[in-house]
């Protein structure tokens, strides 16, 4: 414990200076506090915001690590390095070559979002005089695994310290924002540098550099790294299997391609009982709906083969769960307690919502057919809303009960 | 200040920090948000309100003791419109592209709230030189912060102030300045809602920096 104890007296040196939430903040990071309550009566659990995030982070770390393999597979795939892996467990997805470019491109990015990110939390901390606030923990890891591998580090940093401001410090800081941090760092990047963030070159490291060379005169000879709901966008047959998808052994987000993994996550947080499952289950559910209504109207032979929006509207209903980032998003950024629904029946309606118009804005945004972002920030903004008329109706009927009971 | 009395400076120099008509009368806004991509059209804007609202507010105040309050509203709106078609007609004649670019944003300066708000809560009870004075106030207090609206919205969304490029060459190949290390512009700063966003934090710096101007 020379650690915790060392930490404690660093705090108390500098308790009571304005440089004192920085010190507990990274005291209370590590270690359970010993001090307690000095009024009132309370009781004390170690399962706080902290533990709640870190218990985000953990069911994170698979995604993590797979998309920094899958990185460095779809490097090497590209150039023709290596064949196509077969199955989950291929060795040749799972080898130090591609290691060693996931951790070449992918830490950089961690280390960019959470230093950026925490320094902007201790300075206003400092600013404002409270304690330092946890709600950056997961935020830092959501970004780099939402982002393309190539994204310049300058423009994560500007993303971060926007999202961060503008999302979160000026409402208040965490438990206080409308919208999730990290949709709005991910927005930002999207509305401020589109090229480098849709588009068939930017899902593959090192695609961008390739091309500019390619149209320098250079001769490489090497596969563009389209997504599945690009090539279905410009209604071609995606290149990958349905395993494939659901292994995430596909081009996209660092971290959100595999479906597998993030069903594990999400197992992982129903458990534990962080994540919700019935925003989980409703998501789905409205995603399946509107993959549903899309199969019917091609079915009904309402749209043809002619129209743009043909490829994603007969996309199979249920692959829809597989592709691009809605798996991710409906488990991890949907649930985030400060920003969704409150109220039991109100989650359901919220996501119900979120899967609903992901899916319509991927059908009709053929430009950037990935809709789970702004499904999630819409709801965010929709979820105050829809509490407010669950607590009412709820009112109401109890307002009757009693009248009943009264008469 | 021999030209000016206090009490007639203040008139001038209220609008332009304490009590602006935009960041915190939060008036005017439409136009601050859809105009201001460039520093040369907010600029421009707020020169046409500058002559408009500078003009209409002593038309107003010299026709205030004959103009029946049942229909000022109506009388107010025909000066304006007048005002306004002079501005629209001079914009075109002498600076065409311009005033393209501000397209029906020129017209509409006709329902910009601060116009019709100077007419009514200043220049139907004050005398023409006041109500000069509180017009060119106000309509500065609109333009500084347009400028300012406009001035980092060009920089950082197009790397040109006034249309000269002052953050190097951005066309791939022959890169100078910030773009050879890699800086690209943000796309996201000539959409409006960075606009609204821009406005956000000057009010954010402008109360934090004056305690008194937050309400509860």
């Amino acid at each position: 414990m020379g650690l915790k104890s060392n930490l404690h007296s660093l705090k108390e040196k500098y308790r009571g200076t304005k440089m004192a939430p920085a010190f507990n903040a990274l005291h209370t990071f590590l270690y359970a506090p010993n001090e307690t309550t000095h009024s009132g009566s309370h009781i004390r659990v170690v399962d706080d915001l902290k533990r709640t995030m870190n218990t985000v982070i953990l069911a994170l770390v698979p995604c993590l690590i797979f998309g920094m393999f899958n990185a460095g597979y779809q490097h090497h795939l590209a150039l023709g390095d290596i064949g196509r892996a077969d199955g989950f467990f291929s060795a040749i997805f799972w080898s130090w070559d591609n290691l060693v470019i996931g951790l070449w491109k992918v830490l950089p990015l961690v280390i960019v979002s959470y230093g950026v990110g925490l320094a902007i939390e201790f300075l206003f901390a400092v600013i404002k005089g409270h304690e330092v606030e946890e709600g950056y923990l997961v935020t830092g890891m959501l970004v780099p695994l939402i982002v393309p591998i190539d994204t310049p580090l300058w423009m994560l940093a500007v993303a971060v310290t926007f999202g961060v401001v503008i999302g979160k410090e000026v409402f208040g800081g965490t438990g206080m924002n409308i919208l999730n941090p990290a949709l709005t760092i991910r927005a930002f990047l999207f509305f401020a540098y589109p090229t480098w963030m849709s588009g068939d070159k930017v899902w593959v490291h090192g695609a961008v550099a390739r091309d500019k060379a390619i149209a320098a005169g250079q001769n490489i000879d090497a596969i563009s790294g389209e997504t599945v709901l690009g090539s279905l966008a410009q209604n071609h047959e995606p290149a990958y299997s349905v395993a494939d998808m659901f292994f995430g052994m596909i081009p996209g987000s660092v971290g959100e391609t595999s479906t597998m993994l993030i069903l594990l996550g999400a197992l992982f947080l129903i458990f534990t009982k962080i994540g919700s499952w019935r925003i989980i289950v409703s998501t789905v559910l409205g995603a399946l709906t509107m993959g549903l209504i899309f199969n019917f109207v091609v079915s009904q032979g309402w749209i043809t083969e002619s129209s743009k929006f043909f490829g994603l509207m007969s996309t199979t209903w249920w692959h829809h769960l597989l592709i691009g980032g809605f798996a991710f998003g409906a488990v991890y950024m949907a649930t985030d307690p400060v920003t969704g629904s409150q109220t039991n029946i109100g989650k359901w309606y919220y996501g119900f919502f979120i899967g609903f118009i992901s899916i319509l804005i991927r059908v009709f945004n053929p430009a950037y057919p990935e809709g789970v972002m702004l499904a999630i920030l819409l709801m965010n903004v929709f979820a105050p809303t829809i509490d407010h008329y669950v607590v009412q109706g709820n009112v109401k009927k109890r307002m009757k009960r009693l009248k009943v009971k009264t008469a | 200040m021999g030209l000016l009395s206090k009490k007639d400076t203040k008139l001038i120099t209220d609008p332009l920090a304490d009590n602006n008509p935009i960041t915190i009368q939060v008036l005017g806004i439409c136009s601050a948000l859809a105009i201001t991509a460039e520093l040369k059209a907010s600029i421009v804007m707020a020169i046409s309100v500058l002559f408009v609202l500078g003009i209409g507010n002593v038309v107003i105040s010299l026709l205030r003791n004959i103009i029946p309050s049942k229909i000022r509203i109506i009388v107010q709106l025909v000066v304006v419109a007048a005002l306004v078609i002079i501005v629209d007609q001079v914009l075109k004649a002498f600076a065409y592209e311009l005033s393209k670019t501000l397209s029906v944003f020129v017209g509409l300066i006709i329902t910009n709230c601060i116009i019709m708000g100077r007419f009514e809560a200043f220049a139907l009870g004050n005398g023409p030189w006041r109500s000069f004075l509180d017009g060119i106030g106000n309509a500065a207090g609109y333009g500084v912060i347009l400028v300012i609206v406009g001035f980092f919205r060009e920089l950082l969304g197009s790397g040109t102030l006034l249309g000269f490029p002052v953050l190097g060459n951005p066309i791939p190949g022959e890169q100078t300045g910030l773009y050879a290390f890699g800086y690209e512009n943000n796309g996201f700063m000539l959409l409006s809602p960075m606009a609204l966003i821009v406005i956000g934090i000057i009010i954010w710096i402008q109360r934090s920096r004056n305690k008194d101007l937050i309400e509860d």
